[in-house]
């Protein structure tokens, strides 16, 4: 971070030589991410909420419905977050809501970067009115919250996880589109696509052997903030008691111990928690992502930087 | 004021370095000069010289930190380094303007120009808002700006590259300064509003009896306009001295080899590509060893000019100075004959 | 700020718009099987069948349906709400001004405290309080607003007594006049607070970053050249140009201001349309959710509409397009 600062300040004091400073880049982004205090920090929480998510059954087996326990145990040796006030033990209940949560994300990421990217690089790739129709679409997915067209889809459709899924995959991907775009469309003038397409080579194969290897750094970071927004929303649904009535989720779960506050704090604090440590770990990693990607960004025209800035206002 | 025949800015041993991760990048390395009333002086050399950061250094304008400036800047007798910010303040944009090479950026976008140009006078006078305001129309007239009332209520981007840097030379004279600083002001223009910046620049340090420090990687300006030179290469001073010598008897390779990549007008036939000069500006956090030049000289012997650094020595008389081993073989060689030598250019005409 | 660009901008409203009215309308049609019934629930009367299809004209061709409908919502007609029994229009107007109330709060807190934050960090940045300003809105961006509620809940209401817990006003008294609106401003300090949190984190981050931009941008160097003092760069010259970015920021954050309010009310019991939404999202009463869903997606086009007129009116570059 620190670096980032003192670069552009010495490179915008005057005619340095800029080689001058590049010393020690070349090795990998993640070797770079791993080297800051954030990159660590966010490394580590995301992968710690990857692995409980993706062993919920062996850490904590069994059914997170199941009742039959003392309601309202505070936390203790026997049921290390306490039970709630059906008796469900809440720590397999939190960790099973950590796999619903990771299971909404990681397909609801899949499907908007697919269509994220293929909009936005053929929006940026072909221009003129291909362009801005794309465009308009985009913005009118923008229009509408996310959150209020979930909450409509659900109650329309059954909702299940799935819909959930859809319904969220299919409009969380007007941010990355746009960056994508902005891209592609600095990217497609360069040299070596010009060439590329002088030579006849097929568009698909430019874009994706020449143009895709480009936006790929700006991609990964707008995609992953885009991730951390998913877990946020998901659980704001669930909250409201729009969710898979048969899947355990941190937000349900929230919604539950709002009667009993006073007498069972447990009952809120371990599932806000698992939320805020997902979401922080995977902030942390985008944010130093792109503070490793910005020395290389800065270069680019078309203000690539100032769209990074921008994204985390992508609404929910 | 100075005292008659004394310098008005006088640096002496001035050093400029940032601190970063990589390491001390030493941008500025001992640089002295003399500047006197009326008179003109251009520092030029490759991006990355350090002229802009003398340039700024003069002013207190690097941030700090990274930077660290120190040596002795006498402007009027008076020490500006490590003078306290307010004081600072007080010789910026009054005694001392400068201009800047990218008129578009360097305005602000959402300002008038007429507010811009105001702003200085407001800063260093006592004037009124509206006294301020006539001052602004007056000197957007004196600039050349037609229409000045009107032009004054517009904005940068309503103003094409030419006029914008007049505004900016507007901003520059508002406060009548002793001092004009002007970094690459032409850089960033077309060839034809180049000659009429230059002109502007020149008619106001006459009338006004200022001095001119221009900075510029442009020779074919230098030529024109300056009554000293002072060559720069990896923040050290190579060589200086009264523009026609360091022309037409240049004493350093690096200063010839700038002048070889000179396009050059009267000569037609040739390739009138910019030539420049083999291998790329050192690195400033680790500068060759002896003369930072020697891995880019055809002059060089290794067991010489890799271990010795050479001094700014004088050379045919005390103003003409040149800090190489071998000045009195590089002056037996015109820029021609190094064009020559390339076969590209076959055709070059003599040298001048 | 030239009549074409206001022209322009008034006109980019419409096709928004139209494209809101459509995605609804397609919504609702690709659910398998008679909309009617999909919006009435399964245990309507025939009457009440009827009256809905006649009212979307479900009997004509598609294209005429959503002339329909789309006359309708222009008219206001949002349908009758099925577990309510009254028209959708007269539950949203009733219960949209408590959520209007806190989310302006809301906004107006975050934007002016972001906007304190992120220059006070800009003028040292790296120094002690920029790394805290910093990591707090890091941690603040990741906090669900809902969760933050609780806890507020929790410490400054359960804990320390310093809020009411609950509610508008307090219902055991008979409030008029200033005493009426100073006690809905005790009520409404934690909620528009806790909604404001990230919002602020956000802003402080966004101001902060795009400040030390503009900082080193060359015009800020002609300032200091003309011996401006760093305080006169800042707010004159820097600070301007970096709210740029920070306004159509607030623009697009108007419909996650709404949409955090409506699920904060619940913590707080607040009487907005949080409450509509949650006890339609129970009784599956769709034709409530439709209708609400088309007044926040309106709200939001028109609140792009005011930033863009107000990022015309700040930056003359934009004004003379």
């Amino acid at each position: 971070m620190a670096g980032s600062i003192l670069a552009s300040a010495t490179a915008e004091a005057g005619d340095l030589a800029a080689p001058a400073l590049d010393g020690g880049q070349r090795d990998g982004v993640l070797q770079r991410v791993a080297r800051r205090p954030s990159g660590v920090v966010g490394l580590l929480l995301t992968t710690f909420v990857g692995v409980v998510s993706s062993f919920s059954g062996w850490i904590a087996p069994g059914d997170p419905f199941l009742l039959g326990n003392p309601a309202l145990l505070p936390p203790s040796g026997g049921h290390r977050f306490g039970t709630d006030n059906l008796g469900r033990d809440l720590f397999r209940a939190v960790v099973h809501g950590m796999r619903t949560s990771m299971t909404v994300v990681v397909w609801v990421t899949v499907i908007s970067a697919v269509i994220g990217i293929t909009i936005g690089a053929v929006a940026g790739y072909r221009a003129g009115v291909v362009d801005r129709a794309l465009m308009r679409v985009t913005e009118l997915f923008q229009t509408i919250p996310r959150f209020f067209l979930a909450l409509l889809a659900m109650s329309l459709f059954e909702p299940t996880l799935r819909t959930l899924i859809i319904v969220l995959g299919l409009t969380s991907w007007t941010l990355l589109a746009r960056v994508v775009r902005a891209e592609t469309l600095s990217i497609r003038t360069r040299e070596y696509v010009e060439s590329a397409r002088a030579a006849g080579g097929n568009d698909v194969h430019i874009l994706v052997h020449h143009v895709l290897p480009n936006i790929l750094p700006t991609a990964i970071v707008v995609i992953s903030l885009g991730a951390s927004r998913v877990i946020l929303l998901e659980a704001g649904l669930a909250f409201l008691g729009l969710s898979d009535q048969d899947r355990m989720s941190l937000g349900f779960l929230i919604n539950n111990a709002q009667q009993f506050l006073e007498q069972a704090w447990w009952m809120s604090v371990f599932p806000g928690v698992a939320i805020v440590l997902a979401v922080l770990g995977i902030n942390l990693l985008a944010d130093t992502f792109n503070d490793v990607l910005n020395p290389l960004l800065r270069r680019e025209p078309a203000g690539a930087r100032g769209s990074i800035l921008r994204m985390p206002g992508g609404e929910v | 004021m100075e005292a008659p025949g004394q310098a008005l800015l006088s640096v002496r041993d001035l050093h400029a370095s940032f601190h970063t991760d990589a390491g001390v990048v030493k941008a500025v390395d001992g640089v002295s000069f003399d500047l006197r009333r009326g008179e003109v002086l251009a520092v030029v050399g490759e991006s990355g010289s350090g002229k802009s950061v003398t340039a700024m250094s003069l002013l207190g304008l690097l941030p700090s930190p990274p930077a660290r400036v120190s040596g002795q800047v006498l402007w009027k007798g008076r020490d500006l380094v490590g003078l306290a910010e307010p004081e600072m303040r007080k010789v910026r944009g009054a005694e001392i303007a400068m201009v800047f090479q990218d008129p578009m950026s360097s305005l602000n976008p959402l300002h008038t120009v007429g507010r811009q140009i105001a702003e200085v006078v407001r800063l260093h006078t006592t004037s009124s808002k509206r006294q301020a305001w006539e001052r602004a129309i007056e000197m957007m007239d004196l600039v050349g700006i037609p229409q000045a009332r009107r032009r004054a209520k517009s904005y940068p981007h309503e103003f094409s590259g030419g006029m914008r840097q007049r505004v900016m030379i507007a901003i520059a004279l508002a406060c009548d300064p002793d001092l004009l600083i002007a970094d690459e002001p032409t850089t960033a223009l077309d060839v034809t509003i180049q000659a009429q910046v230059l002109e502007l620049l020149q008619e106001t340090k006459e009338r006004t009896s200022s001095a001119i420090l221009l900075i510029t990687h442009d020779l074919g300006i230098v030529a024109g306009m300056a009554d000293e030179v002072l060559v720069m290469y990896a923040g050290k001073v190579v060589e200086r001295g009264p523009a026609r010598d360091v022309f037409y008897r240049s004493r350093h390779p690096y200063t010839l080899g700038l002048l070889a990549a000179l396009p050059r007008v009267d000569d037609e036939a040739a390739d009138n590509r910019l030539r420049p000069i083999e291998g790329t500006p050192p690195s400033l956090i680790h500068v060759p060893s002896g003369c930072s030049f020697h891995p880019r000289c055809s002059f060089r012997r290794l067991e010489t000019c890799s271990v010795d650094e050479p001094p700014l020595a004088a050379h045919g008389g005390e103003a003409h100075r040149a800090a190489c081993h071998f000045a009195e073989d590089v002056v037996s060689v015109a820029p021609a004959d190094l064009q020559r030598s390339v076969p590209s250019a076959a055709a070059a005409a003599p040298g001048p | 700020m030239s009549a074409g660009y206001l022209a322009r901008r008034l006109l980019g409203v419409v096709p928004a718009l139209f494209g809101v009215l459509a995605v609804t309308f397609v919504l609702v049609h690709a659910v398998p099987g008679d909309p009617a019934v999909l919006l009435a629930g399964e245990a309507a009367t025939p009457d009440r069948l009827e009256e809905i299809r006649r009212d979307l004209g479900l009997d004509r061709p598609l294209p005429q349906q959503f002339v329909t409908y789309a006359a309708n919502v222009a008219r206001g007609d949002l349908g009758v709400s099925i577990s309510q029994g009254r028209p959708v229009n007269a539950i949203i107007a009733e219960r949209i001004g408590p959520t209007l109330l806190l989310s302006g709060t809301a906004l107006g807190i975050s934007s002016f405290l972001g906007l304190l934050l992120g220059l006070v960090g800009a003028r040292r940045p790296y120094g002690r309080f920029d790394l805290v300003v910093n990591t707090a809105s890091l941690v603040g961006y990741a906090l669900p607003a809902f969760w933050l509620a609780q806890m507020a809940v929790l410490v400054f209401a359960v804990h320390l007594g310093w809020f009411p817990l609950l509610g508008y006003t307090d219902i055991r008294r008979e409030l008029t006049g200033f005493d009426h609106l100073s006690d809905v401003g005790y009520h409404l300090a934690l909620p528009a607070l806790v909604l404001a949190a990230s919002e602020v984190a956000l802003l402080a981050r966004v101001t902060r970053t795009g400040l030390l931009q503009e900082l080193g941008r060359d015009y800020v160097r002609t300032a200091r050249a003309k011996g401006a003092a760093e305080d006169e760069v800042l707010n004159n010259h820097a600070l301007r140009n970096a709210l740029l970015p920070v306004v159509t920021l607030l623009g697009t954050r108007v419909g996650f201001l709404v949409s955090g309010a409506v699920v904060i009310e619940a913590v707080f019991s607040w009487p907005g349309l949080g409450s509509v939404i949650v006890t339609a999202a129970q009784q599956a009463d769709r034709i409530t959710m439709l209708g609400l869903v088309l007044v926040v997606a309106v709200g939001v086009i028109f609140a792009n509409l005011l930033t863009d007129l107000l990022y015309g009116w700040v930056d003359p570059r934009v004004r003379h397009r």
